[in-house]
């Protein structure tokens, strides 16, 4: 079982769900978070006040998928979020130790789907 | 002769259509993305400061100074002869500056309505610009030839209590406008990006309602009866629509929502608008009932198979609902409400109906040709539009380098 860590942009959500879909990866959790990567963020003025480094928005995706849906789901991401400009984001993958379904309580690889 | 209860009824309306423009802001920040909230403050606002100016120092001049032809011409240049003494041919009992004043704030919201149609995707530079040509060439020409001394629709015999097609219709169409010339917002492939924050929406439906009594009570330019008949016609079709919106919500999609109660509400202050000083209160009712039906068929229906992209639907909620109110006033006009005005079709005057029907039609069609002449020329030497990756952050920060809401802290 892995887990993957992908962080985008916001404005690519909607095209990597379709993309996931597609995949056959249904079941993501999605979160706002703020970040900077290379791209140093942005610059704000507030009564000519300059603020330098910013954060920008940026869309956290959490996945846990079985090992023989790694490649795909990876894939999906980048299909989706890819648009060749500074500020993409990153897909990081983990192992993953458990996973339980509360409803049911099973456990392991059955639990994630 | 001056009236103190005259004068002081209209210097509060103008305070109430004045707000209008924020409650608008609000209305229409409420629908966008949040990456897009101060842009349409902003553009509110500097609406509300740049033709504060432009009416005082010319505006009033080309719509309202006597004349016959395009417009009224520069003879009242920054008020030049425009006193504290009623100028009685457009209201014998206010000082004339504050039937100017009422009317700057007219002149206001009208652009302002615009705004929904190329919402979260036009460059601020170019809007500002785009602005004052359109309130220039096409808001202070047909408001002559409607309301102004020697205007020809308004010698035609055309009914327009409070401006529906001056304001509504006319702003309405150059959304349509605007939407088809800047096209479509990016990546969205279909889907309608969901409002950012619906009690804002209501909270600038609120403000809308309450400014529209000055709009249209205001409208009588006098503390009179024709005020309050204004006023009650008003608050009925904006009761009356806002139900019927609900109700087919409900019927057509099984729960009513607040978003398309509040939309009701607007669609019918809108379609009222003409008709406040010229019906009497059941026409009001249908008008109001009626217009949420074209209304609902616009956005709903009609919008998604065209596959035009007014953002917040200016053509859908005003061009429609301002053409249903400016007929309406046509068939349901009634002299036993107002002497001043005519008969429409029901009580047996259908040429007051055809009256209204080229009133409309001229609206609609200068305004639609002079609206793309201006937004192309625009587009031609400033560029309307943001570049993609301006879009994908949104104009607040790429606009104006500040942003609406903080995620830390």
């Amino acid at each position: 079982m892995k887990l993957i860590i992908a962080i985008i942009q916001p404005y690519k959500l909607e095209e990597v769900k379709e993309e996931l879909y597609k995949a056959g990866v249904n079941l993501i959790t999605v979160s706002e978070v703020l970040g900077h990567g290379r791209q140093k963020g942005v610059t704000e003025v507030y009564r000519g006040v300059k603020e330098t480094g910013n954060l920008l928005r940026k869309i956290r995706l959490e996945i846990a998928v079985n090992e023989n849906f790694l490649e795909s789901a990876v894939n999906a991401i980048v299909k989706g979020a890819k648009s060749g400009e500074t500020g993409d984001g990153k897909i990081f993958v983990l192992d993953l130790k458990e996973c339980v379904r509360i409803r049911t309580e099973e456990r392991g690889s059955v639990a994630i789907g | 002769m001056i009236n103190t209860g005259d004068t002081a009824w209209v210097l509060i309306s103008s305070a109430l259509v004045m707000l209008m423009t924020p409650g608008l802001a609000f209305f229409y920040g409420g629908m966008v993305r949040r990456k897009n909230m101060l842009s349409i403050l902003m553009q509110c606002f500097i609406i509300l400061a740049a033709l504060s100016l432009q009416w005082v120092l010319f505006g009033y001049s080309l719509a309202f100074a006597p004349a016959k032809g395009f417009w009224g011409g520069f003879n009242w240049f920054a008020l030049k002869g425009v006193g504290l003494e009623p100028y009685a041919d457009y209201a014998a009992t206010i000082p004339h500056q504050a039937f100017m004043i009422f009317q700057a704030m007219f002149a206001i919201i009208t652009p302002a309505l615009i705004i929904g149609a190329f919402a979260e995707r036009m460059k601020f530079s170019a809007f500002l610009v785009f602005t004052l040509l359109w309130a220039t060439f096409v808001y202070d020409p047909i408001c002559h030839w409607v309301w102004g001394i020697g205007g020809w629709l308004r010698n035609l015999g055309a009914l327009d209590f409070a401006g529906g097609t001056v304001v509504h219709i006319n702003a309405g169409i150059a959304a349509l406008v605007t939407a088809l010339v800047i096209g479509k917002r990016r990546n969205l492939e279909g889907r309608t990006p969901s409002p950012h924050n619906l009690p804002f929406v209501v909270i600038g439906t609120a403000l809308l309602w309450f400014g529209w009594f000055g709009f249209n009570a205001g409208s009588a330019l006098a503390a009179n009866g024709l005020a309050v008949n204004a006023f009650v016609v008003t608050n009925t079709a904006a009761a009356a629509a806002a139900l019927s919106w609900a109700f087919i919500e409900w019927m057509h999609n099984g729960k009513p929502t607040m978003f398309g109660t509040a939309s009701g509400a607007v669609a019918g202050l809108v379609a009222i608008t003409p008709a406040a000083g010229f019906v009497s209160v059941v026409p009001a009712m249908i008008i109001g009932i009626l217009v949420s039906v074209f209304c609902f068929m616009a956005v709903s229906v009609i919008k998604p198979k065209l596959g035009y992209d007014d953002s917040l639907d200016a053509f859908g909620v005003h061009c429609i609902g301002g053409i249903w109110g400016a007929l309406a006033t046509g068939l349901f006009a009634s002299k036993s409400v107002n002497s001043a005005g005519a008969n429409g079709l029901i009580f047996g005057n259908p040429k007051q109906f055809l009256v209204q029907l080229t009133a409309v039609a001229v609206t609609l069609i200068y305004s639609l040709v002079a609206s793309v002449i201006i937004y192309k020329l625009v587009d031609f030497f400033i560029g309307v539009r943001v570049n993609e990756k301006e879009e994908a952050m949104g104009l607040d920060l790429t606009q104006h380098r500040e942003r609406a809401y903080t995620i830390l802290e």
